[in-house]
């Protein structure tokens, strides 16, 4: 079952390769696999019938509890069973609706993914599964209402129908982990056995409160009903399936099936009741303001997902089973009359049954159908609808004290759903033809298979209920009600129940008598309608936007300093609370100080200060370099001779690269007011003392034991390697350096990408031409660039090779190797240093990180984890050669290519400024 | 000397948050270097400072006969400071691309996103 799920979603996003082999046969050859699923499920029927239940277990994510496990009990099945038979209804249908749309494809894609994330919403018997299933559904049904994407009223609709179920989904995801918390499963028949401890749970009312959020929205209960009448925006198929047979039973499917777990409570008892008694007035009475088909239906629609709610509040056996019927009964008229709708649109032009009239003479089939339909709607014998509005009267009138009083309502809807039953059968057929934009006549045999097919059931089972009777048990044993006593029949005798129908006759049809002097009168209502929970919603979504917009304009008002100091500020906030009302001040003050460790540490900090307040930028370049010397000379004095080199090379680079740009800047400039400065000074000082509080604290504490103590004892009997900072790089956390590597490969890309975009003007940007204006000309410097390159560059694969024992290292020797480049760059210019290089910097970029990765094949290939390192002995030589030498040679190779790029780069645009 | 060194990282970071509220772009750039380099030392220091003994396994022995300082940081420290020249030289083009097309040094007349 899981597999034809599945796959559905495959054969989904398969349709368009098949509408371009198969065309308009492509719907009828889509709809074979729900007809399949629907026999499939006919066959569980006896079992299902017997009490039996199918279990299919299918393990998603055993390690959270989440699963794919299908559970097809008597509920599941009658779902399931209306799901995929309407479904293949549908897709027959719409195959003509739509023949030669040129978004057929696309629809077929989305209706066949709605159909099985619905079949996989009523089957899921696991939480996870049905959220994720249910949010399908939403996704599905939002992309269905916007089908015709140009018309922005659908896109309004589309949109309102997603916040809607959507926002309501979300709660449902907090109630369903709720859920899970208190009954301590995320198994629903699991849960379902747990309703008494479910019950008693602290956790009850909050999770409730979101499930029913969840269910409502769905279901467009009130005050959420609004959207439901807006998704008729969507193609009338659509609307036959999602938004009254199937989809919007989603809420209503939730609340049957945890019925068992959460029912009984007052809370439960009384929103669903007043909820639903709400929703089917509300629908009934709206509906008859309409004169739009799909709007009238869509009304009724809302209306009979009131009487479903209301039915589960009641939760007696009885009106459990008043249940099933009237959701069997409903599925099957409401989805005829939806699709005679669509008959009716698709053979006039138009939707408005006041427009239409006289139609039995040229569509007597589509008339009967919608008439018998229209019967079952009405409540009114032999169908279907008959035998379920009996047994809500019934059921009604057995209920407790107060809930009788819901009859009221129940009567009220039951006569208003009358005359739309009539207004809708009677209207479009009957009195004079009426001329319409389109010739109509009856339509082809795809369009009324469906609608036969759903009105010969009601016609069978409300002729002989019986049938039903295995089917309702079973479903009455799932949702709470085993062993209830189900004889369902047409014919009860004349009774109280009886009365009423043949009282609702009489008044539903005076309703219909007067149906146009009665919407004139409705019609001065509408100011009071424009109150109604979709102005609500439309303000609630006019706040939105305008809290968007304030937001963005105080947060993201384009100044960096101003994100800048906000950031700063939320973190001394937080850090500073923590710190110092959690954490509390503990802080003991080391003074083993040597004095010229306070000296260097002394010209760091003048350093960095003055490159703060000098007025000439080569002087703050400089003050920076003096603080990067200090902190050489920091790592020199404390045992970190690799970091001393590293940090020394990169200094000078430093300079090179910012000679090579400052001069083309202007001279700095006071551009901001004292008061600014002193707000700069005290938000920088805050932050500088929170960090060396937070310093001082973290040394005071206790040491944790350090966990390069196994680094530091394995270096060499497994690495082979004395300098441990190099095997760390090149070794043990070489994956770290090869991301590391990357993100210098990508900072060599940005530099590219400019260079790139500044040449669009020049598109030879790259070529030769001559040798640029870096040449300096000094004999010295040239004399001595010639002669420093190769020393330079061997003294960097000796750096490179020893890096292993000694300090030293790819990392080191690329920087040591760039220096030697730049220098010859001074002297000689740009193509000098590509005639001496030969390949461009950015593609030893890449033969590094290529490198990079090679190295890590060896050990691949013998299956040992990743960056396992391999040595070779090389014979003659005598030289010891591995991956991760392989590896710090890409990593050089990198690292010189990105140096390169960029010095390169700043060169480039000198020559173009000038040039 | 680590509370000596805690006392000077502090005042590095806030040197470094000060330039980088400038408006200036460069001095932005100067802030930048001033972070990383704050930050780099951060890292050495936290973990601990150790004088004359750099982590080296001595010629012929398989570990260290006496504690040295721990080589872990040092190799973060040292593939962050090469990033930080990396993201360096990214800032530095970047400036001089936005100088060109802007002719401003001032953040404040780069607000927008049609130049």
């Amino acid at each position: 079952m899981q597999l034809a799920v599945l796959g559905g979603f495959v054969l989904a996003g398969m349709a368009p390769l098949l509408h371009r082999w198969f065309a308009a046969r492509t719907p009828l050859l889509m709809a074979a696999l729900p007809a399949g699923i629907a026999a499939w499920l006919l066959a569980q029927w006896p079992m299902v019938v017997a009490g039996g239940a199918l279990r299919l277990e299918w393990a998603w994510a055993p390690g959270l509890d989440i699963s794919l496990t299908f559970l097809l009990d008597g509920l599941s099945l009658m779902f399931a069973l209306l799901i995929s038979v309407i479904g293949a209804v549908v897709l027959v249908y719409s195959g003509e609706y739509l023949r030669g749309h040129r978004d057929l494809p696309r629809f077929l894609v989305v209706i066949t993914a709605f159909m099985m994330s619905m079949l996989g919403l009523v089957l899921s018997d696991n939480l996870v599964a049905l959220f994720v299933f249910w949010e399908l559904t939403s996704i599905t049904s939002y992309l269905l209402i916007g089908f015709n994407h140009t018309d922005s009223a659908a896109r309004k609709a589309a949109q309102q129908g997603l916040l809607v179920t959507v926002g309501g989904g979300l709660a449902l995801l907090a109630g369903f982990v709720m859920l899970a918390q208190a009954g301590d499963s995320w198994s629903l028949q699991a849960l379902v056995e747990r309703g008494d401890v479910l019950r008693q749970h602290e956790l009850y009312t909050p999770l409730l409160i979101c499930i029913l959020l969840g269910a409502f929205t769905k279901s467009a209960q009130f005050p959420f009903h609004f959207w439901l009448p807006n998704a008729m925006a969507a193609p009338t198929p659509v609307s036959a399936y999602l938004h009254s047979a199937t989809m919007v039973k989603a809420g209503i499917y939730l609340l049957a099936r945890l019925h068992p777990a959460l029912s009984g409570s007052e809370a439960w008892v009384f929103t669903l009741s007043l909820v639903g008694a709400l929703t089917m007035v509300t629908g009934a009475f709206l509906a008859i303001r309409h004169t739009g088909i799909k709007t009238l239906l869509a009304y009724s629609t809302v209306m009979a997902l009131g009487t479903l709610t209301l039915l589960l509040g009641i939760g007696t056996p009885g009106a459990l089973s008043a249940f099933v019927i009237f959701l069997l009964a409903h599925a099957f008229y409401k989805g005829t009359l939806f699709l005679v709708a669509g008959i009716l649109d698709h053979e006039t032009g138009t939707k408005d049954v006041t427009a239409m009239g006289g139609l039995r003479r040229v569509m007597p089939l589509t008339a009967a159908l919608a008439m018998l339909a229209a019967l079952s709607l009405a409540g009114l014998p032999p169908l279907l609808g008959f035998v379920g509005k009996e047994l809500m009267f019934v059921s009604l009138l057995e209920a407790s004290s107060w809930q009788k009083s819901l009859l009221v309502p129940a009567f009220v809807a039951a006569f208003l759903t009358l005359s739309v039953a009539a207004i809708v059968a009677l209207r479009p057929f009957f009195g004079a033809r009426q001329e319409t934009p389109r010739t109509p006549r009856e339509p082809p045999l795809a369009m009324l298979a469906g609608p036969l097919l759903l009105t010969s059931l009601s016609l069978l089972l409300g002729l002989a209920p019986g049938g039903l009777d295995g089917l309702t048990r079973a479903v009455l044993a799932d949702i709470g009600a085993s062993g209830a006593d189900v004889k369902l029949a047409l014919w009860h005798g004349i009774n109280l129940p009886l009365g009423l129908s043949l009282a609702s006759l009489v008044l539903g049809g005076l309703v219909y008598r007067y149906w146009d002097g009665l919407r004139g009168m409705l019609r001065r209502l509408d100011p009071l309608m424009t109150r109604g929970p979709e102005a609500g919603y439309d303000a609630l979504m006019a706040g939105l936007v305008a809290l968007a917009a304030w937001q963005t304009r105080f947060l993201q008002n384009g100044y960096i300093r101003n994100y800048l100091v906000m950031t700063l500020l939320v973190m001394l906030g937080l850090v500073g609370h923590a710190f110092f009302f959690r954490h509390g001040l503990a802080i003991e003050l080391g003074v083993s100080v040597y004095i010229h460790e306070a000296v260097v540490a002394g010209l760091m900090v003048a350093g960095a200060v003055s490159a703060c307040v000098m007025r000439a930028r080569l002087a703050a370049v400089a003050a920076v370099g003096v603080m990067g010397f200090c902190i050489a000379l920091t790592f020199v004095l404390f045992s970190a001779p690799d970091l001393a080199i590293t940090q020394l090379l990169v200094e000078t680079l430093t300079v090179v690269l910012l000679a090579l740009v400052l001069f083309r800047l202007p001279r700095f400039a006071t551009l901001s007011t004292p008061i600014e400065r002193l707000r700069d000074l005290v938000v920088a000082t805050l932050t500088g003392g929170m960090i060396t509080l937070l310093m001082l604290s973290v040394l005071s504490g206790e040491r944790l034991p350090r966990i390069s103590d196994w680094m530091v004892a394995n270096s060499q009997p497994q690495a082979h390697g004395h300098n441990i900072v190099n095997v760390i790089l090149v070794d043990f956390r070489a994956l770290d350096t090869l991301g590391e590597i990357f993100v210098l490969a990508l900072a060599a890309v940005g530099v590219h990408a400019m260079l790139r975009f500044h040449a669009r003007g020049n598109p030879a940007g790259d070529d030769g031409g001559s040798g640029g204006p870096m040449k300096s000309g000094t004999l010295i410097l040239s004399v001595a660039a010639r002669l420093l390159l190769p020393l330079q560059l061997l003294f960097s694969v000796f750096l490179l090779l020893r890096g292993h024992d000694e300090p030293g290292g790819g990392f080191i020797a690329a920087l040591a190797a760039s220096g030697g480049f730049a220098l010859y760059l001074f002297a000689f210019g740009r193509d000098a240093l590509r005639q001496v290089l030969r390949v461009s910097p950015r593609d030893l970029v890449g033969v590094g990180l290529l490198l990079g990765m090679l190295s890590t094949l060896p050990a691949w290939w013998s299956g040992e984890p990743f960056f396992t390192a391999h040595w070779w002995t090389i014979p003659v030589i005598d030289f010891k050669a591995s991956t991760p030498l392989i590896f710090d040679i890409g990593v050089y190779l990198a690292v010189v290519g990105v140096v390169l790029t960029a010095i390169t780069a700043l060169v480039d645009n000198d020559r173009h400024d000038e040039g | 000397m680590e509370s000596l060194m805690a006392v000077s990282i502090g005042v590095l970071f806030a040197t470094a948050i000060y330039m980088m509220l400038r408006r200036s772009i460069v001095k932005l750039v100067i802030g930048l270097m001033l972070l990383s380099n704050a930050a780099n030392l951060l890292i050495f220091t936290t973990a601990g400072m150790r004088r004359g003994a750099p982590p080296l396994v001595p010629e012929g022995l398989g570990a260290p006969t006496s504690a040295v300082a721990d080589p872990l940081p040092q190799a973060l420290v040292l593939t962050a400071i090469v990033i930080a020249f990396g993201v360096l030289s990214f800032a530095v083009v970047l400036v001089r691309r936005a100088w060109e097309v802007v002719r401003a040094d001032d953040l404040d007349q780069m607000k927008d996103t049609d130049t």
